[in-house]
């Protein structure tokens, strides 16, 4: 009976949960962090990666740049774990329908709101400074004796908002916080899409030659070809705006470059002594794509997604504030950016909520590019990245 | 004394690096007369080039730094000069020519404007003056027409030419003192003749000091008057180079004498130093040899050792202490050089290679129509016997290599026929031929690039055990495995290292126990020992001809060094532009040498055994282009005794004997 | 050389092609005619007649790829494929599907304001990345060094958008040195175009002087350059008359790519100053959801494209004695 009581419980938070693009983006994240730990897994096996790490791990702005890395990867987690509450009946009381099954809201909150939630709650009225005890407006109130006045009225939850409230009195920090996830699913999720492709036609044009090069060249300069951010644009028009499409079109759009690098260094590692040593051992071709040619570019592969991800990240804010990034009802720091260039036209002047997506932004991509150089440096000195 | 031009005391060059300060450098002390030539000979490691950026004070910055003592040219301490006074020496009154010519010089430069700009730089004169004298240098140092090639650039010119080049630009302002930082080692011995007599011819010329640093103790016999032997960072030696030769008396000089193969060691065992060079961040406060010395005494890990002067030949060696006679200590290892057991004669045909062609389309023009060949191989016919060795000798760009690979299928052949046990493998499926392969394996020259740096030595070896199922399970792999580890004198325990971890000389053992896992009858070592020092050289020659005898291996060994040739092949093959001019057995081709370009090319080798100095006769001019060789016999311009017919018409192969025959028209009547 | 310039530009073809049938793809099979139609009439006015009088009008009444009801050559060219994709070879861009107005006239009017913005953003731009990088070059290993790229680092970990907006905010509104955003004929168009162009050069600083920073190392640690100390010269000429001769290589053809693109100007900097540029008339079009501007700036971008990938392969063999084209 129990075990009924909550299996249906649970059937409808699946099934409510079944919002296609929403999974897709919690699989993005889950899978993104399953990658990252299985990597780490087999390069600590691999000597190669561990001197890189001693390296790194002496360096003091590029481990600051890591945890940092890591405590934003952490809100994307917790963003990411959802479920639904009981839903209440107006007295406060558990409601049930009939046959005493519990019902569940429609709408599921994650960890990070539960976590914040005073944040999510504490709403104001409108705009409040950071820090700030009463409202940042002038609202015209009729005293008991019949006069008016004008006041800055005293807030609900004085000095509890750290980097202010917007125009609807929702926290300010609460919002640049969920703009975490969608920064980090865009970087990530696009990566995953580009990785794959870049390496496979990459590899499989320097390795083959003749045809499969012909082809395999013609379609990335054709793709490249066109500009990206039509290209991007044209297809967030054309399907509908969101989390998911926007990372299909920027992994479409972003795989050629890193596919034309790896074609040269597959070129040049075919020519290399132990790749011949190999064929006359009669390893196999795919073998030796396998054993000998991959492994030698994966360093090249992390150290572009580490700096390609800052660039994604980038990207999404600049779509979002034209308006055709991940779509009004996802968090996003472009579109914060959007709401705010209106606000700093107010006089007097609003520049919290701009600050705000200013210093998550910075906060995310710094340390990337700082981590990213420090990556390269450790791995391939010589490797030449823009 | 007043003719002493150079006078380093007690120099001492360290390095800050990761791991600590490498003394690359540490305390050395030498003169060099006026108009003399001083050799510092060493292998790799030793800090002769650093040796040598110290005097030009052109260090590595900031990590590179003069830790002690003087450079006295003349009366100035270049060690205490500021950098503008310095600019004023460099290039000027020292100048420097480096080891590879095809990156020493600005590739977007004209030759021209290379030289002007160090005359311009250091002499008062016009513009015009200068281009005057550019061209004056360049027909000086022998490049044909001078005031065409003044206008070109690095990339037209050969590597012989290009190091002509340098040579100009290092003396155009007529230097008192030129350092020569191994100016021949990456060039073929027939332009390497070349440029030591240039530089001999210009320096009696000019009446300029050289300081020769090299590792070819050839190259020092045939020009140097005094000679220092470097050993990590320290002089172990130092006398006038016929009293060094004639009467060596540090251990490492007499063993690095030694361990040169030859035609007198044919058949023994080459002495061998164990070890290699410790590196320069770990250098012992006692003697720096002692690790690797075979008459290490108890006070040679204790201490340094002090410099005995013995009638001005120097030694820093405890053996010497005290000694007032230049008499050689008698080093233990003599007795070692035991005769090897012969390889058992049984004569069968391995591999036979008839009329093998590889030629490379050249393709031009909108469509890519191909408009004519690169013939880097060209009819070559030859066949080896099991558990013999073969040589292939030729310049470099001779097609040598890729008549290795070719053989080994690794590039497809446009022609011809390769036979192995008398399978045809030319033209075979990529699919039948893997079976096939585990016969023939291959070494390579390079030892850093022929081992993949993602994979640990045990997965590289067992690769291709696991292609061709030797071993029934992993365990038994594993134990073979590690008997092959052995054999190629590698511990066991190194299965699991990555090859970073490894000496160049062990990454080549590394690459001959990959090939030999397969457990092939034929191997074909690219130029196996090329880019090893001369101590590893003969570890690794004694090792090739250990597992000779005891697999009955043969071997194809392709190669541009003779001495090699001469101590270790049964059979010789020599190439030039694609095709051979000249083979037989090896004492036949030594002895009784008739092409004229076999004679060149054993000519042009510095000897030990050589007093005369410098030879007249050598090989002029580069190896022509393989995409339009001349016509006729492709030698002919190049060749003394060239004739009209040789201009006109190939020549037929001339047998002298049942072995020996070359393609000249002198021999055809 | 004059083969090989036929050859890459025969090469362009297929590429043309092949941009053509992805547009295509993208704007007829996944967005048919009368999808668009409903965009552009609203919500409100959807009838399957005015849907017919709207294709009709703009064309898009005919079949995709064949057109069975024609005889000849018309078969093919009385297509939506024809008319709509294959014109644009001959630079036929037709018209808006909104306004009506002439696109080829339009981006030939337009060209000019976003070459007058895009032009001094790059050429000073450039000067700024190559002299600093020349300069911390110079001092590699020292503070200055150090410091510079950290600094750099830092910058292009900045959203463009808050260089926009906080350079209008802080020069236009604060100190009002500059019209907030704007666009004029002529020499006025001058103090209309120094913001937007000192915000490029800031935006793209950074990546700007840390790219050409590498290009200048890895040619110091080259042997030549050992060659040229070991002549007497100083570090200085060293640097000005070998480093930045052979490191002038990958820059020139970095700037060979982006040159077609000066044309097409920039899309955040032209919506946000109001340049009547060709990016605004992208973002407008964008916005109004008309696809024909669109697919005639996606040709016009690749056929740039192509442009700047041949005047890189050319520039090379001027510049790099080394390579000889045949």
């Amino acid at each position: 009976m129990l075990l009924n009581y909550y299996m249906n419980g649970f059937m409808q938070t699946i099934n409510i949960h079944l919002d296609a693009y929403c999974v897709a983006g919690n699989c993005a994240v889950f899978l993104l962090i399953l990658l990252i730990i299985r990597f780490i897994q087999s390069a600590a096996h691999r000597e190669h990666y561990r001197m890189a790490w001693r390296q790194l791990k002496v360096k003091v702005l590029p481990m600051i740049s890591m945890v940092i890395l890591c405590i934003y990867v952490l809100l994307a987690l917790m963003d990411s774990i959802a479920w639904h509450d009981r839903a209440l009946n107006p007295d406060g009381s558990p409601s049930v329908n009939v046959g005493n099954y519990p019902v569940f809201d429609t709408n599921s909150l994650t960890l990070l709101d539960r976590a914040f939630s005073s944040l999510r709650k504490n709403n104001e009225k409108t705009f409040s400074a950071p820090f700030a005890g009463e409202q940042f407006t002038m609202e015209t109130i009729v005293k008991a004796n019949g006069a008016k006045q004008r006041i800055t009225p005293k807030l609900k939850y004085p000095g509890a908002h750290w980097l202010g409230t917007d125009k609807v009195g929702s926290d300010v920090l609460f919002a640049a916080l969920k703009g975490v996830r969608t920064a980090l699913i865009v970087g990530g999720l696009t990566t995953l899409i580009v990785i794959p492709f870049a390496i496979f036609f990459g590899v499989m044009a320097g390795f083959f030659g003749k045809w499969i090069d012909d082809i395999i060249q013609y379609s990335y300069t054709t793709l490249a070809s066109i500009p990206n951010v039509l290209l991007i644009v044209s297809f967030m028009l054309l399907m509908d705006k969101g989390l998911f499409q926007l990372c299909i079109i920027l992994g479409v759009t972003n795989w050629t470059g890193l596919c034309r690098f790896l074609r040269g260094e597959t070129l040049k590692l075919r020519e290399l002594d132990y790749v011949q040593a190999a064929e006359a051992l009669g390893v196999s071709r795919l073998k030796i794509i396998y054993r000998h040619i991959v492994p030698n570019l994966m360093h090249i592969v992390l150290i572009a997604c580490v700096l390609r991800f800052s660039a994604m990240v980038l990207t999404e804010a600049v779509l979002s504030y034209i308006g055709i990034g991940v779509g009004s009802n996802t968090g996003s720091w472009g579109t914060m950016i959007n709401a705010a260039r209106l606000d700093l036209t107010r006089e007097p002047v609003v520049w919290w909520n701009l600050l705000a997506a200013f210093v998550f932004m910075i906060g995310l991509i710094l340390p990337a590019n700082i981590f990213g150089d420090a990556l390269r440096d450790a791995l391939d000195p010589k490797l030449k990245t823009r | 004394m007043n003719d002493i031009l150079l006078d380093v005391q007690n120099l001492k060059t360290y390095f800050k690096t990761s791991e600590g300060i490498a003394q690359a450098v540490d305390g050395i002390s030498f003169q060099i007369g006026k108009g003399g030539t001083f050799a510092i000979v060493g292998e790799s490691g030793c800090g002769k080039s650093v040796t040598a950026l110290s005097i030009m004070r052109l260090l590595q910055r900031p990590s590179g730094y003069i830790a002690g003592g003087k450079i006295l040219f003349g009366n100035t301490d270049i060690t205490a000069l500021h950098e503008s006074e310095l600019r004023n020496i460099r290039g000027n009154k020292i100048s420097m020519i480096f080891q590879e010519p095809m990156t020493s010089l600005n590739p977007v430069l004209t030759i021209g404007s290379q030289i002007t700009e160090a005359i311009l730089l250091h002499q008062k004169v016009t513009s015009k003056e200068a281009k005057q004298k550019a061209i004056e240098m360049l027909a000086k140092v022998g490049i044909p027409e001078p005031e065409q090639r003044f206008r070109e650039y690095p990339h037209q010119m050969s590597g012989g030419m290009r190091q002509r080049v340098m040579i100009a630009i290092a003396l155009s302002c007529q230097p008192a003192l030129l350092i020569a930082d191994e100016p021949t080692t990456a060039l073929d011995v027939t332009i390497q003749a070349q440029i030591l007599n240039l530089i001999k011819g210009l320096q009696n010329e000019m009446h300029m000091a050289v300081l020769l640093i090299t590792h070819d103790l050839g190259v020092v016999n045939q020009t140097a008057d005094g000679v220092a032997v470097m050993y990590a960072g320290k002089i172990v030696e130092q006398a006038d180079k016929a009293t060094l030769f004639r009467t060596p008396l540090h251990p490492y000089t007499i063993m690095l004498l030694r361990s040169l193969p030859g035609m007198q060691k044919r058949g023994q065992k080459l002495e061998i130093i164990k070890g290699m060079v410790p590196g320069a961040t770990q250098f012992p406060t006692y003697c720096r040899f002692s690790a690797r010395c075979p008459n290490v005494m108890q006070v040679c890990t204790e201490f340094e050792p002090p410099t005995v002067n013995i009638n001005g030949h120097l030694v820093s060696c405890f053996l010497y202490a005290g000694a007032t006679e230049e008499k050689p200590y008698v080093i233990g290892g003599s007795s070692q050089a035991d005769s090897l057991p012969a390889s058992e004669r049984g004569a069968q045909k391995l591999l036979e290679v008839k009329g093998l062609e590889v030629h490379f389309p050249i393709q031009k023009g909108i469509l890519k129509r191909t408009v004519g060949h690169v013939k880097a191989v060209d009819g070559v016919d030859f066949t080896v016997n099991t558990g013999r060795t073969v040589a292939l000798v030729g310049e470099s760009g001779c097609g040598k290599t890729t008549a290795g690979k070719a053989i080994l299928q690794l590039v497809k052949p446009t022609g011809g026929s390769v036979k192995f046990d008398g399978t045809e493998l030319v033209g075979m499926h990529r699919s039948e031929l893997r079976p096939l392969r585990r016969n023939f394996q291959i070494i390579f020259q390079d030892p850093y690039s022929s081992l993949n740096p993602r994979m640990t030595v045990g997965e590289m070896i067992e690769e291709g055990m696991i292609v061709h199922n030797i071993g029934a399970d992993r365990e038994e792999r594993l134990g073979k495995l590690d008997e092959i580890l052995r054999k190629v004198g590698l511990d066991p325990e190194m299965r699991s290292r990555y090859p970073h971890e490894f000496s160049g000389g062990q990454r080549q053992r590394i690459g001959i126990a990959r090939a030999l896992a397969v457990q092939p009858e034929f191997i074909v070592c690219d130029e196996a020992t090329s880019a090893l020092d001369v101590s590893v050289q003969a570890q690794i020659l004694n090792l090739l001809k250990d597992l000779q005898s005891e697999f009955n291996l043969a071997y194809l060994f392709i190669t541009h060094n003779l001495g090699v040739v001469e101590y270790l092949s049964d059979y010789v093959l020599v190439m030039y532009l694609g095709r051979i001019v000249e083979r037989g057995r090896t004492e036949e081709v030594f002895e009784n040498t008739k092409h004229p370009y076999t004679k060149a090319l054993l000519e042009a080798v510095p000897k030990l055994d050589d007093k005369s100095g410098l030879k007249k006769i050598f090989l002029e001019g580069d190896v022509p282009s393989p995409v339009n060789p001349p016509q006729g016999c492709h030698f002919h311009p190049r060749c003394k005794q060239a004739m009209d017919v040789c201009k006109a018409k190939y020549p037929d192969k001339m047998a002298f004997s049942a072995d020996h025959s070359a393609n000249c028209h002198l021999y055809l009547k | 050389m004059f083969s090989y310039i036929i050859r890459k530009s025969l090469y362009a073809i297929p590429i043309l092609i092949g941009v053509n049938v992805i547009t295509f793809l993208l704007f007829f099979v996944v967005n048919p005619p009368d999808i668009m139609a409903r965009r552009m009439l609203g919500e409100k006015n959807v009838t399957p007649e005015a849907i017919q009088k709207w294709k009709s009008d703009n064309g898009y009444n005919l079949p995709s790829f064949v057109n069975t009801k024609e005889a000849g050559w018309a078969v093919v060219t009385n297509t939506i494929f024809f008319q709509k994709s294959m014109r644009l070879f001959w630079f036929d861009f037709g018209r808006s599907d909104r306004t009506k107005v002439d696109i080829g006239s339009e981006i030939k009017q337009r060209m000019g304001p976003s070459f007058l913005l895009a032009l001094p953003t790059f050429i000073f731009g450039i000067m700024v990345e190559i002299v600093m990088a020349m300069l911390i070059a110079y001092y590699r290993g020292s503070y200055l060094d150090f410091w510079t790229v950290l600094i750099c680092v830092i910058m292009m970990s900045v959203s463009m958008l808050f260089y926009i907006i906080g350079a209008q905010y802080f020069f236009g509104k604060v100190l009002k040195l500059f019209p907030i955003s704007g666009y004029d004929t002529g020499i006025y168009s001058l103090k209309f175009i120094m913001l937007p162009v000192i915000i490029g050069i800031i935006g793209g600083v950074g990546v700007g002087i840390r790219f050409y920073r590498t290009l200048f190392l890895e040619e110091v640690s080259k042997d030549y350059v050992r060659t040229a100390r070991a002549k007497g010269l100083s570090e200085r000429s060293v640097l000005f008359r070998h480093v930045l001769k052979n490191a002038m290589i990958p820059i020139l053809t970095d700037v060979m790519m982006t040159l077609p693109f000066l044309f097409v100007g920039s899309l955040l900097m032209e919506s946000f100053f109001a340049i009547p540029g060709l990016g605004s008339f992208t973002i407008d079009a964008i916005n109004a959801q008309d696809f024909a501007i669109v697919r005639s700036m996606v040709f016009l971008g690749a056929v740039l494209y192509i442009i700047g990938q041949l005047l890189t392969d050319i520039s090379y063999t001027i510049a790099d004695p080394r390579i000889r084209l045949s």
